[in-house]
């Protein structure tokens, strides 16, 4: 480490540099491995160790479930639609090496892309590299369906750090969710590779391999979105409302755990939840947001169910919000620090309203298969709006207060 | 007095392109572009700029209304009440785009149809009725057409940029009024897993992209950004 740290000190770059890109890289390099030597000047302060750099690493911990899971489900649902290893249990290490070979480079991409342009921003505005797009890198890829091209992938990243965070003014200043802003930027520009049918599963085949002839490719919410137009019990529907059915293909149990085609790291609720009890224990995730996203998710679902007018109103709440990236959504895209909502009051109020509008786009509207982005989208942008209420709500309260006590 | 009729003898003595005049018409090109820094006529710039034949054919609607609607302003200027002049401003510019639409509709009528009622709306384009009443209502004719000139330019210009990204993004071709669309990149670059940006075809990538045109002028000029 001594070693390493000398080497470091000896390869500092020009601070004063006409375009010190070499020097803010190497400055995010050092900060990156070693503690930054800043220490304060003057009086007494206590200093908390967990800075920016810290709770992005936490985060990127709680992500690490969701990502070996998703790279693991990668593989299975490549080799069942092969039907090949269809136990979950048969050819772990065939699962996780197609997985790796699928999903690395998604990762790859997203990093490479993105802080590379956060690298020329920094040094074109002189600051020092903020560790923002830690996590927003690693949320990229783990949104993404697995065939997603990785072009894409670069022109999305780059959209969403360029105008989703670095007009406003870089990390801390963005209204929408980054990695969110890159799903919808390819949601909405390359609809046929972000939706459908043919983009969720791998299929790519070595000689002498098939496809199986059931197979299909869609999402569970893509099946589901079919049955929507038709009254409930039309025979139409039977096939599908099979797959949801305790044997099924989607079964609860199956969604809960994330045996189910998806974006890489969505379909399983049990890695997520491991994230979202790592992100709760250090603090770092609001717990507010993620319950009144659950409750919102969860109220919605009750009133589709008592109005029931076709078969996707009557599912089951707790399997609606298993399914998609629902749980996904809540546990980290909703509760980025920086675009949700400040307030305590805030925050329940931002995560509630997210988690119906979740459900409610994803039912009424079947284009949209995916909801949860949209509503967290939408919820960023509403943020500021429900803080400025709330803090006013406070201050008329005071204000009636402070009159009475004078009178 | 005296003062005022020695302007008034003074400005026959002006040269057709003096400097002042040359001013009105490039500063609405860049520095007091009407989109860009004044952010008028915005939403005819989101709306007709996915194709590049409709953002001309616009542009080109939008100087001549301008032209027409300023002349006409500023040699009424002197008998306009000004309790009624945002009327007769209105009449002015309602039968000039009538006129244009009626052409429009003679020679070239699938544009004219894609551009349907966008045309009729440049009765309320803000650059217009703007420029009427910040230039025409107190100048001559002569640098009122140069105004006029200049501003439909500074518009035309943004629309043209704009439209030329959002079609060569968009739709992978370019195309001209009277010539149709172009497809320009050959089916390989198709087959090797490109393809055509559909967020491009959405009003929304229409702002965007006037955005970083804003971003870009102010990046290069300071004076214009604001704290």
């Amino acid at each position: 480490m001594k070693a390493l740290e000398q080497l470091m000190e000896k390869m500092k770059p020009n601070k004063d540099a006409k375009f010190p890109l070499a020097y803010w890289v190497w400055d995010g390099t050092y900060t990156f491995l070693f503690t930054p030597g800043h220490v304060t000047k003057k009086g007494v302060h206590v200093r908390d160790a967990v800075d920016l750099k810290r709770t992005m690493f936490t985060v990127i911990i709680a992500l690490l479930p969701a990502l070996l899971f998703g790279i693991w489900n990668t593989g299975h649902q490549h080799y069942l639609a092969l039907g090949e290893f269809t136990a979950l249990n048969e050819g772990f290490m065939d699962k996780v090496i197609f997985g790796l070979i699928k999903v690395l480079p998604l990762v790859v991409v997203s990093y490479g892309v993105g802080l590379g342009i956060e690298f020329i921003f920094c040094s074109i505005n002189k600051h020092p590299i903020q560790e923002g797009f830690l996590v927003s890198g690693m949320l990229i890829p783990l949104c993404m369906p697995v065939e997603v091209p990785l072009w894409m992938v670069a022109v999305a990243t780059a959209f969403a750090v360029v105008i989703g965070k670095e007009v406003f003014g870089g990390t801390g200043m963005n209204i929408l969710n980054p990695a969110l802003t890159a799903r919808a930027f390819l949601f909405f520009a390359y609809p046929t590779k972000m939706s459908g049918n043919a983009v969720w599963v791998s299929t790519d085949v070595d000689q002498g391999q098939q496809v199986v002839d059931s197979f299909s490719g869609a999402t569970a919410l893509g099946n589901l979105a079919e049955t929507v137009g038709k009254p409930v019990g039309d025979a139409a529907n039977d096939s599908i409302l099979a797959m949801f059915s305790t044997d099924g293909m989607y079964s609860l149990y199956n969604s809960f755990m994330g045996f189910i085609p998806g974006s890489v790291g969505e379909t399983s609720a049990v890695a997520i939840l491991i994230g979202a009890a790592i992100l709760l224990i250090t603090g770092i995730g609001s717990w507010r947001i993620m319950l009144s996203m659950l409750l919102g998710g969860l109220a919605m679902g009750y009133i589709f169910n008592a109005f029931a007018v076709n078969d996707f109103m009557t599912l089951d709440p707790i399997h609606q919000i298993m399914l998609g990236g629902f749980m996904f959504g809540m546990v980290f895209m909703a509760t980025d620090p920086v675009s949700a909502a400040q307030t305590n009051k805030g925050k329940w109020i931002y995560g509630f309203l997210a988690g119906f509008l979740a459900i409610m786009i994803r039912v009424f509207n079947p284009a949209y298969p995916e909801g949860v982005m949209m509503a967290i989208l939408f919820m960023n942008v509403m943020a500021p709006t429900i803080d400025h209420f709330v803090v006013q709500s406070n201050i008329n309260k005071r204000m009636k207060r402070a009159k009475v006590a004078t009178a | 007095m005296s003062e005022v009729a020695e302007k008034e003898v003074k400005a026959p003595k002006e040269p057709l392109f003096s400097k002042k005049n040359k001013k009105l018409l490039t500063d609405p090109l860049n520095d007091d572009n009407p989109i860009t820094v004044q952010v008028l006529g915005i939403c005819s710039a989101l709306a007709i700029t996915v194709q590049l034949q409709q953002a001309i054919i616009m542009a080109v609607s939008v100087i001549v209304v301008l032209i027409g609607g300023n002349l006409t302003i500023s040699l009424m200027r002197n008998t306009i009440p000004s309790r009624i002049r945002i009327i007769v401003q209105l009449v002015v510019v309602a039968s000039l785009v009538i006129l244009v639409d009626q052409i429009l509709k003679a020679y070239v009528y699938d544009i004219s149809k894609a551009l349907s009622v966008f045309v009729g709306l440049i009765i309320t384009n803000c650059i217009i009725m703007g420029r009427f009443e910040a230039f025409a209502m107190g100048n001559k004719p002569w640098p009122s057409i140069l105004d006029a000139i200049g501003n439909g330019a500074g518009y035309g210009a943004i629309l043209v940029i704009v439209a030329i990204v959002r079609e060569i993004f968009g739709s992978g071709a370019i195309s001209f009024p009277g010539m149709g669309q172009i497809k320009f990149l050959p089916e390989a670059v198709y087959e090797a897993g490109y393809m055509n940006n559909n967020l491009m075809i959405l009003p929304p990538m229409a702002l965007v992209t006037v955005g970083i045109i804003i971003w870009v002028q102010r990046s290069k000029n300071p004076e214009l950004i604001e704290d």
